[in-house]
């Protein structure tokens, strides 16, 4: 732990950072002008839109440069300070903020591709300027996330951030649902906002600076106890923007109700900003790391694993799916945080590198396919004009390439090899195996349990993909929409395309990839591990004794294999003739109301863990006069969520007791606030005077 | 290094190969057993053969509501499965473990599920959809609980690749046995009766339509598709008798070249997968099968098993 303040302080690369300097000011000035424009330009929604989009992809060019750059040659400091009463304000970028910005950028460049086709849907609904404005200060506002190097800018930046995709959430306000969604948001990142603010607040009052880097090298000076309340603060405040279990509550709302665009942005980038903020805080800021973090974290992460797969299954709409799926999958990221904690907290830094490695390279790998997935949903959304599932089907047909990217993307969040999902969750698992030496038998406990739930999760993740692709692209249309759905233009199949791309790229060239994520782990832990996790086209956890995989030779055998197998088959049994008939249909014509909806598929699944879905079923049935001729038959599926029934109900109960209390002394009269102003007044200066 | 790739490879493919040629067998040798039990002469053990050699020659009909997913998933079924096979030890442990260890193995069977699964739904048949509901409920819980019963073994041998447990286990003789070996054996023989739809959690011999689960997914296929379908799941049952075999009793398996190893150990994993087919047939023989809603019991309870067998693990 002792290097690990390293990457912050090594900022003196004077020649390269002139260089990314001018990166840096092109991609603001960029960003700042596309909004502006984008705004001017309002009343002719196509330019405004593809001057906003245009803007956002070069910037996320020359970001992503830059972002590879900082990756490859090391930290650099990016324009000059700006001097206030809070220290200087500067921007700069370490490895593990150029990890993050490549992978905002990348995510940008393609929803921006995505965004020219896709925004056309609200021409003279919505204000296109408003949204290619949002678009390019949202950005903007995750770059500065990053790179700001002070506390104070840093909330300002991280407020930015929140209330800009609360904006952006809101986007379709008058539809039904969105406003009540976007108010939780409001609220809840706020409420993590105070805890992150009260954190940081204390660690720069007893370090005596608001700059990050100062509080890097003073740990010292904070109190044991202080620090552990910071550890609680900033993961509970940061751990809501993550989605993190049960502070989770308001991103299955707000991801689905904004546009799907600004969907794939929430889900895919702007979740692992608190992830950035997390590792870098328990890491760097907050000096050794405690075993007990680790372990809460771990625990957390492994129940949030699990509360959002089936979460994710009960689902029929299908934005809801995916977002219940975000709260899974930064569950799974959580797990391997809390693992590289624990053993960092042993002094096992080579573990814990793996196990930061197999984090950061999930966090990759889930923001690429769930990028490409709320994409996807939002290509299907264009094309059927609903969200619910059960009125889909048959879009294979309809649809062959969006339906082709979004199977790669769930075949990815599946964690089928050999795709990049797999490859981070293999990490994962072995990272987690090799734990057998610790010897704390709470660690003994917990860990296997970990890898339970995670292999609990992982298999529950495929029933949710095969049910997702099953119900919305297979078998007939549910729907009339779902009849006449077609295929999306061609900007829009671009983007997505170029996500999918980036799912098997992951997967297969994951051994040229992972050094540099070791390269980004290794400024944070100061051990790099790249000579025992790669060799050649093998990846091996540490040591090659416990395991290699070769992704690249897997995918080669099994096209191998079904090559071959193709060329047997055509030899021996001659060519293929197929003969299109029926489905077997027993005699009776197959309708739409005959194929299993979503709800059925996943039935069994809730009557297993009914005792955490609390379903209820309700089938109410009318007769016609006999009692034996039955007229309709009414089936009621509901569930209660027992996060809101026992945590946020009793607790907005208590608030608002509270507040009725303390409304005694909210009497209208303004002289009587004056007074209060008064006396508050007069508090605070006998208590600082 | 490289002449060890290369035998690697030899003995890989040839296992596979050995695997794909043997599974029709073993699932003849299956039927014929419980024809015995029932009292009835019963087919060949052959029989399976000549399905397959009549099904490959025969044209194929497929709904028009399918789409490309059913006419690749046979495919796909094969080649996920002849990878796997390419990956587990059979008569040796020369195989081509080092590109692939156990969690791989159990997510490419995962992938030959996920199409599987997709096909059933694919033609829109209530039959389809019901099997491919009840498989993922199946799998959902089979699949964690025979990764951790795999994980015991590795934990124990310290590696998680397949051949390389079976190589520690079969050099260092029982000096490794603990209880956990006993706990993930349990679990593991459960996942493997479920996994490839064997009584008591699915009839591998019915046609009553709503008590299918894999057959329901199957009910379109017909002709080639078919074929390669029933091939692939029949491998996929030896694959599973070759894991539970070689991971939890490798003894007799040949860890180097010689003759008269190689002929022991093709011995001895003949020996042990009869064994096996000997005993899911007296089980299927004696036991019926169990109302849907009574398998998450026994799922679940052989996922304890597989959880108690890694924490006993960790702790003893």
């Amino acid at each position: 732990m002792m290097v690990s303040s390293m990457g912050v302080q090594s900022l003196g690369r004077e020649m390269v950072g002139m260089y990314s300097q001018s990166l840096f000011q092109a991609l603001i000035i960029i960003l700042l002008i596309g909004a502006a424009c984008a705004a001017i330009l309002h009343k002719h929604a196509k330019l405004s839109r593809s001057v906003a989009c245009s803007a956002v992809f070069i910037s996320a060019s020359a970001g992503a440069w830059l972002a590879i750059d900082v990756i490859l040659n090391g930290p650099v400091q990016l324009g000059v300070s700006l001097a206030t009463f809070f220290g200087d304000w500067t921007v700069s970028l370490d490895q593990i903020g150029g990890y993050f910005l490549l992978m905002v950028c990348m995510i940008m460049a393609c929803v921006a591709v995505y965004s020219l086709g896709y925004l056309k849907e609200y021409d003279g609904k919505y204000d296109a300027g408003l949204m290619g404005g949002l678009l390019c200060l949202f950005f903007l506002s995750l770059v500065l996330v990053i790179s700001s190097n002070n506390i104070i800018f840093f909330l300002i930046s991280w407020e930015l951030m929140s209330v800009l995709s609360f904006l952006l959430v809101m986007y379709e306000g008058r539809k039904e649902g969105v406003a009540p969604a976007g108010l939780l948001y409001l609220i809840m990142t706020h409420v993590g906002t105070a805890f992150i603010t009260v954190s940081f607040l204390l660690m720069a009052n007893y370090t005596g600076s608001y700059a990050f880097s100062d509080i890097a090298a003073g740990w010292a000076s904070i109190p044991m106890d202080v620090r552990s309340v910071c550890f609680v603060f900033l993961l509970i405040g940061f751990g809501t923007k993550a989605g993190m279990v049960p502070v989770h509550i308001w991103l299955p709302a707000a991801h689905p109700a904004a546009p799907s665009n600004i969907s794939a942005l929430m889900s895919g980038v702007m979740v692992k900003m608190a992830l950035i903020m997390m590792v870098r805080s328990f890491f760097l800021y907050l000096g050794p790391v405690q075993t007990w973090w680790g372990l809460a974290i771990l625990l957390i992460g492994s129940i949030s694993a699990l509360v959002g797969v089936l979460n994710a299954l009960k689902e029929t709409d299908i934005k809801s799916t995916l977002a219940y799926s975000t709260v899974e999958n930064m569950g799974i990221i959580f797990i391997g945080l809390g693992a590289s904690l624990i053993f960092d907290s042993y002094g096992l830094t080579a573990f814990a590198a793996l196990a930061l490695i197999a984090t950061l390279f999930h966090a990759l790998n889930h923001a690429v396919f769930k990028a490409l997935l709320f994409l996807g949903a939002g290509s299907v959304l264009h094309a059927t004009h609903t969200r619910n599932m059960e009125a889909m089907g048959g879009l294979a047909k309809r649809m062959p390439y969006t339906s082709a990217a979004v199977l790669i993307g769930l075949l990815s969040m599946a964690a089928i090899p050999p795709l990049g999902g797999f490859v981070s969750e293999w990490l994962l698992f072995q990272s987690l195996l090799l734990s057998a030496n610790i010897p704390d038998i709470l660690i003994k406990i917990i860990i296997p349990v970990s890898i339970a739930l995670l292999a609990l999760t992982g298999a529950l993740a495929a029933t949710m993909a095969v049910r997702f692709f099953g119900t919305v692209f297979l078998a007939r249309p549910r729907s009339e929409r779902a009849e006449d759905a077609h295929e999306s233009p061609r900007s829009m199949l671009i983007g997505m395309g170029f996500l999918a791309i980036m799912c098997f790229v992951l997967g297969l060239a994951s051994f040229a990839i992972l050094p540099y994520i070791d390269n980004v782990s290794a400024s944070v832990l100061g051990v790099s591990i790249t000579s025992q996790l790669v060799d050649g086209i093998f990846v091996s956890p540490i040591s090659s004794d416990f395991s290699t995989m070769a992704p690249l030779l897997i995918a080669v055998l099994a096209i191998g294999i079904l090559g071959l197998t193709w060329g047997m088959v055509r030899m021996y049994g001659g060519k293929q003739v197929v003969r299109e008939t029926d489905t077997w249909d027993c005699g009776t014509p197959l309708g739409p109301r005959n194929e299993y909806t979503g709800t059925a598929f996943s039935s069994p699944l809730v009557r297993i863990f009914s005792p955490i879905y609390r379903s209820q079923t309700e089938i109410r049935t009318e007769f016609t006069a006999s009692p034996y001729v039955k007229k309709r038959i009414t089936y009621g599926l509901r569930f209660t969520d027992i996060f809101e029934k026992y945590f946020y109900r009793p607790l907005v109960r208590f608030i608002t007791a509270v507040s009725k209390r303390l409304a005694v002394i909210q009497t209208g009269s303004i002289q009587a606030y004056l007074a209060y102003i008064f006396i508050m007044l007069l508090l605070l200066l006998v208590i600082f005077r | 290094m490289v002449q060890d790739v290369l035998l690697n490879s030899l003995f890989a493919a040839l296992q596979a190969v050995t695997m794909f040629a043997l599974s029709p067998l073993i699932i003849g040798i299956i039927r014929k057993v419980k024809a015995w039990f029932q009292s009835r002469k019963g087919s060949s053990i052959w029989q399976p053969y000549y399905d397959l050699a009549k099904l490959l020659r025969k044209d194929s009909t497929m709904s028009k509501d399918a789409s490309w997913i059913s006419r690749a998933t046979p495919y796909i079924a094969i080649a996920s499965v002849g990878v796997v096979a390419l990956m587990v030890p059979f008569f040796t442990t020369y195989s081509l473990g080092f590109v692939g260890d156990l969690i791989v193995v159990v997510y490419l069977l995962a992938l030959f599920r996920f199409f599987m699964v997709l096909a059933g739904m694919d033609a829109g048949s209530t039959f389809g959809g019901m099997g491919s509901s009840r498989e993922m409920m199946v799998s959902s819980i089979v699949e964690p609980t025979m990764l951790l019963a795999i994980f015991t073994m590795a934990l124990i041998t310290g590696t998680t690749t397949l051949s390389s447990i079976s190589y520690s286990l079969a050099v260092t003789g029982p000096d490794l046995v603990r209880p956990a070996l006993f706990l993930a054996l349990a679990a593991f023989f459960i996942s493997l009766l479920a996994e490839n739809a064997r009584v008591p959690v699915d009839n591998p011999a019915t046609h009553l339509e709503l008590t299918m689960i894999h057959e329901g997914m199957l009910l379109e296929y017909s002709g080639k598709q078919l074929a390669l379908m029933e091939w692939a799941s029949w491998t996929k049952f030896l694959l599973f008798s070759a894991i539970l075999a070689n991971v939890f009793f490798p003894w007799g398996i040949a860890t180097d070249l010689s003759a008269l190893g190689m002929a022991v150990g093709v011995i001895a994993i003949i020996a042990k997968v009869l064994v096996i087919a000997l005993a899911v047939a007296l089980i299927e023989s004696g036991t019926s099968k169990m109302r849907l809603f009574r398998l998450p019991n026994l799922l679940t309870e052989s996922f304890t098993l597989a959880l108690l067998a890694v924490m006993s693990f960790y702790i003893l």
